[in-house]
């Protein structure tokens, strides 16, 4: 039966020569099709005796099942073949940069005052605003200003055109006001008023414009009133924030009398960097103090029973300071080329 | 307030150095701004004088000197400088010296031998500028060490004073404070009375004892106004920033800066009958010494004679009632002036003096009568002269008073945080030298006359705190009670709200809040917007009603710096008039977002052609901002925007802004370019959302069919949806518009829109007969109801 084994080789060859699927169907046709090889042998079985038939047919069979084990091997490698030359053409450069739209940002004076806020609501101070047009009231006498002081004069103060008594904020303080009467307002029913805990972040305006002052600018106020608070308690919240802000453990700071009609006794927080480019100078960054008994009662407040702080801070200065920015007036320029940096 | 430690120290001088006392100041509340030394560091340079200057042979700019240093032998010295020349006295530095690190050595100048260097101020870092040799006075001290001599060991302190502390603005002041932090001992200058030689007076009459409650006035007789000043007044007014100008004059500045009390000569010839303090006569006009006439205003306090105005109360004299050094006879003048009658006036006027800046922060007022004397003597001493005896009108009861306060040693450690007896409070008092009466645990205080900022129990824990030390106030972790704050989930809070924005590659800008009135007009059509009374410009003299002038103004600052593709936004308080308007009445400020695209509306890329960015890109943000709410889009006009591509935005029934591209005209003005697209949003509307509510998700196939109608070009396709959803069946899930088309096979004038119905029960499979009755039941509203045909 050497004849059978050629066989098989020879469909070997066949199949391994062709080169895509429709070679390989016609290559396998010369075996399986009408008058192929095997078919014709498979034929001329019926002129055999049945002894001969049935040992003859045997091994035909096994070579049938030979030729097609080969041809199916012959296939998938085909197939595995194009699959590759397909992958190959599909590649792409992947360098190539993404498609679509990119990200914007927060200005990032807004990105310091979000970090202030986080700050204090996770030692349970709620955040407040108020109106950016304020009445003198709000804004000087319920602060204990003197109708007399300088600040209030029209060389400090925005005034409206026929506005009587109401003038643009010149800080955040008069939200202490508000949100003392409001605080109170919502309690006045229980026994002992909870403690009020709050910061009111915002846009200030002053007479003001140089390189280091902007008309327009932005404050924080911070404000915790309650049976027991005291100075010490002031200075553990403030020292703790500045470090946290900063994170910085080493930042040393510094409380130093000062003065503000609405606080006494009043401090000026400075603060002092043990590297980096402002190393060891000591920097002005707030100012704040225990709540004036006469600010206490026109929040509607027994300064009696109740004691309280406050303090006020330039979050444009923390910006400078925590990013590096040289010149306040790039905060309200608009240049992307700028603001795209805090993204 | 500028002043010299060696001043300071004559009063009181604590085991300090210079740098230990700026600090004590600091943390004291009286910030040392600046500490200089008076000059450079230096040694061996001693006063000399020129005996000889003879032209240096080889140079001719050069001189060569024979100096007498006190060395016992004349030096040979080769100098440059203009002014060298025989007779003078100089500061030589002598060989061996060290000038700030320069050594100096013997050295031949130009083949001439060279034993020392004569000096310039400049050089021994005294004067920022010199021309030449620093020239001595005639009466200098051949030989003495210079330092010595001028008194060179010494600090200039700048202190930055708040408001309250008037009473540091003199050096006794100072030295109080110093004495009450250190417990140095003090002392005073003596101001004993000076007997009058003659009887010469000029009545005193207070016609506003308000406003001026006391008076002193003495006449001087038969004085020298030429008279020099002396060296170390001179030198202590110099280290203070004044200039000294004469004998008289010199007198009355150093008096304020020696104890506090501002003081005014006047001429005596030139004056008639009494003094009056007194407000101004209509029409009265004054001649100041600083060239300048008012009219002043009816609450100005004058000083005048009988016949005329004389001076500006505790701002400034009169030109023509000055002393001169022609001057011989003098009226003196020390009043207390009550901060209330002064404040505001100088700077009224368009200037402010030395006076007016004490008075309106509040000068002693038990010190003038002490002050008078003080300065009598100094003038008697300088210029000589007869002095009257002193005429003082006072009207008590209208100084100011001091009540006692109560202070509380408990009231102390509750509001400090800190661990004090009364006895520390006791001894704390004694250093201040306050007038306190103890009463068990309690102090009744007297506040004494210079202090016009204790008046209440807290102005004294704030004393005791500064004396305590600020440093020494612990730093407490706050104890409170914790409660949670509310967190309500429909609501979402502004940071979240930006990072929204900003995730649609918006990037967050910050405009001033005061704008240019023509922007106001273009932009939100305000003809009468809210202006202010004082602007710093023209550009800022309105406030802004809309956000949207300041986005525009962006995208030209960065059109002009080569960015062109500009999306922005802000989020702030808008202003308007508005009766209704609260918290403040009469003014509506709610805070607003705005957000504004212009230039391509993708990133310049590589994958996909360039286009503009376009209104419905703008509109697809806000839409994405507001989910899961979904808010109508009704076109509307406004001002700033194009008539055809804008609309208002409606959700829940309430306008809550609009949207829009910018007007053709806009743009052509501003020079932008393409055409922007804007949306101004009411944030209040933005913070609200829903809470996620569950609806059960049905595992039943869903039916789909399409529906294409013909309308009118002009038919919004919202109102067709509306029109359809409102009539739709239960099993209706959804409708959604999925084409528009006009063109071949529409009639002009109409278009076909194309909409999804969706169909699908939660509990069972749709029969075909519903839906087949569904979309007739949505095909007939919209042909009977809606003008729509069905599109063949």
């Amino acid at each position: 039966m050497d004849q059978l084994d050629q066989l098989v080789e020879e469909a070997g060859a066949a199949f391994a020569a062709v080169a895509d699927s429709a070679s390989l169907e016609a290559a396998k046709a010369r075996y399986f099709g009408k008058g192929g090889s095997l078919t014709e042998l498979l034929k001329g079985l019926g002129k055999l005796d049945p002894e001969a038939r049935k040992a003859a047919g045997a091994e035909i069979n096994k070579a049938k099942t030979a030729i097609e084990a080969l041809l199916n091997a012959r296939r998938d490698a085909l197939q595995q073949a194009a699959l590759e030359a397909q992958l190959a053409a599909e590649a792409l450069d992947v360098t190539l940069p993404g498609r679509g739209a990119g990200l914007g940002g927060l200005h990032p004076v807004v990105r310091t005052l979000e970090r202030v806020e986080q700050l204090f609501r996770s030692i349970g101070f709620d955040v407040a605003e108020g109106p950016e047009i304020e009445t003198d009231f709000y804004n000087f006498t319920a602060l204990n200003t003197p109708a007399n002081h300088p600040a209030r004069s029209m060389h400090d103060t925005f005034y409206l055109e026929n506005g009587e008594g109401v003038l643009l904020r010149t800080h955040t303080s008069p939200v202490q006001i508000r949100a003392m009467q409001a605080h109170v307002a919502a309690h006045k029913d229980k026994p002992t008023m909870p403690e009020l805990r709050v910061i009111a972040p915002g846009r200030v305006y002053r007479v003001d414009s140089d390189a280091t002052h902007s008309p327009m600018f932005h404050q924080v106020e911070g404000l915790w009133v309650g049976e027991t608070v005291s100075f010490a308690d002031l200075k553990g919240v403030v020292a703790d924030f500045l470090r946290s802000f900063f994170e910085s453990d080493d930042l040393q700071v510094r409380f130093r009398p000062s003065f503000f009609p609405f606080t006494e006794p009043s401090a000026e927080i400075d603060v002092a960097f043990m590297s980096g480019a402002m190393k060891g100078r000591w920097l002005e960054i707030a100012g704040c103090g225990m709540v004036h008994p006469n600010v206490l009662r026109y929040g509607g407040i027994d300064p009696e029973r109740y004691t309280g702080f406050a303090f006020g801070m330039g979050p444009d200065r923390l910006t400078m300071l925590r990013y590096g920015v040289n010149d306040l007036r790039l905060f309200f320029e608009g240049d992307l080329r700028f603001l795209g940096q805090f993204r | 307030m500028q002043f010299s430690e060696l001043w300071l120290r004559s009063f009181v001088s604590p085991a300090l150095d210079s740098d230990q006392l700026g600090h004590l100041l600091t943390m004291a509340g009286l910030e040392v701004e600046e500490q200089d030394g008076v000059a450079a560091v230096f040694s061996k340079v001693v006063v000399a004088q020129i005996v000889e200057a003879e032209k240096h042979p080889n140079a001719d700019k050069l001189r060569v000197c024979k100096v007498d240093a006190g060395q016992g032998e004349l030096l040979q010295i080769v100098c440059g400088a203009p002014n060298a020349a025989a007779g003078i006295k100089i500061p030589c530095a002598l060989v061996g010296a060290d000038l700030a690190g320069f050594g100096i050595k013997a050295a031949k100048l130009r083949g001439v031998e060279s034993f020392g260097m004569l000096c310039s101020a400049k050089e021994l870092g005294i004067s920022e500028e010199s021309s030449g040799l620093l020239v001595l006075p005639e009466d200098a001290p051949v030989g003495n060490d210079l330092r010595e001599y001028l008194a060179l060991n010494d600090t200039l302190f700048t202190i930055k004073l708040t408001p309250n502390r008037a009473d540091c603005l003199s050096l006794s002041g100072i030295a109080r404070e110093v004495a009450g932090l250190t417990g140095a001992a003090l002392s005073l200058p003596a101001c004993e009375p000076v007997a009058p030689t003659i009887d010469a007076t000029r009545a005193v009459v207070l016609d506003a004892p308000e406003a001026c409650p006391r008076y002193c006035g003495r006449v001087i007789r038969g004085v020298d106004a030429k008279a020099p000043t002396p060296e170390w007044m001179k030198q202590r007014l110099a280290r203070s920033g004044i200039r000294s100008i004469s004998a008289l004059v010199d007198v009355t500045n150093y008096v304020m800066l020696e104890i506090g009390q501002p003081l005014h000569a006047f001429d005596d010839a030139k004056l008639s009958g009494a003094i009056h303090a007194r407000l101004p006569k209509a029409g009265e006009q004054l001649l100041l010494l600083n060239g300048q006439t008012i009219t002043p205003a009816a609450d100005t306090l004058l000083i005048a004679d009988d016949s005329r105005a004389l001076a500006m109360a505790g701002v400034m004299g009169g030109e023509e009632s000055g002393i001169t050094l022609d001057t011989t006879d003098l009226f003196l003048e020390s009043a207390f002036f009550a901060p209330d009658a002064i404040a505001g006036r100088a700077r009224a006027y368009g200037f402010s003096s030395d006076a007016s800046y004490r008075f309106e922060r509040g000068v002693d007022f038990a010190l003038a009568p002490k002050a008078i004397e003080r300065a009598t003597r100094l003038i008697l001493d300088i210029c000589g002269g007869q002095p009257g005896p002193v005429v003082e009108a006072v009207a008590t009861d209208k100084l100011p008073q001091r009540a006692p306060i109560r202070l509380r040693a408990s009231r102390v450690r509750r509001v400090l945080g800190i661990q004090l007896g009364a006895d520390d409070v006791a001894e704390m008092f004694r250093r201040l030298e306050l007038d306190v009466v103890r009463d068990g645990d309690d102090f009744i205080v007297t506040p004494p006359s210079y202090r016009f900022d204790v008046e209440i129990e807290e102005d004294l824990i704030e004393e005791i705190a500064r004396l305590h030390g600020y440093d020494n106030i612990p730093t407490h972790a706050p104890r409170g009670p914790i409660t949670m704050l509310p967190r309500p989930e429909a609501r979402r809070d502004t940071m979240s709200v930006r990072r929204l924005v900003a995730g649609r590659e918006y990037q967050e800008v910050i405009n001033f809040a005061f704008v240019e009135e023509a922007w106001e007009k273009d932009f939100a059509g305000n003809t009468d917007p809210v202006r202010l009374a004082n602007p710093i410009a023209s550009q800022m003299s309105v406030m802004r009603s809309s956000l949207i002038g300041g986005l525009v103004a962006n995208v030209v600052t960065n059109r002009k710096r080569q960015t062109n593709r500009v999306r922005v936004f802000e989020i702030g308080r808008c202003f308007r008039r508005d009766p209704a308007g609260q918290p403040v009445e009469g003014f509506h400020q709610p805070i607003r977002l705005a957000a504004l695209a212009a230039g391509f509306a993708k990133p310049e890329q590589w994958g996909e052609a360039n286009r503009n960015v376009d209104f419905f890109d703008a509109k697809a943000d806000l839409e994405a901002l507001l989910l899961p709410r979904v808010a109508k889009f009704e076109r509307a006009t406004h001002p700033a925007l194009h008539p055809g591509r804008s609309a208002r935005v409606v959700l829940d029934g309430r306008e809550i802004g609009f949207i829009g591209e910018l007007h053709p005209i806009w743009v052509q003005r501003y020079e932008l370019g393409t055409a922007p697209v804007v949306f101004e949003i009411e944030l209040d509307a933005m913070l609200g959302t829903v809470m996620p509510a569950y609806r059960e998700v049905s595992r039943f196939p869903a039916v789909t069919r399409d529906l294409a109608l013909v309308v009118d070009q002009a038919v919004a396709s919202a109102s067709l949806l509306e029109g359809l959803e409102a009539v739709a069946p239960a099993i209706v899930q959804r409708v959604e518009l999925f084409d528009q088309y006009q063109g071949k096979g529409i009639e002009p004038g109409r278009k076909s829109l194309a909409f999804r119905v969706v169909m699908q029960e939660t509990q069972r499979t749709l029969e075909d007969a519903e839906v087949d009755a569904a979309m007739v039941l949505l095909t007939r509203h919209a042909e009977e109801n809606l003008g729509a045909k069905l599109r063949g």
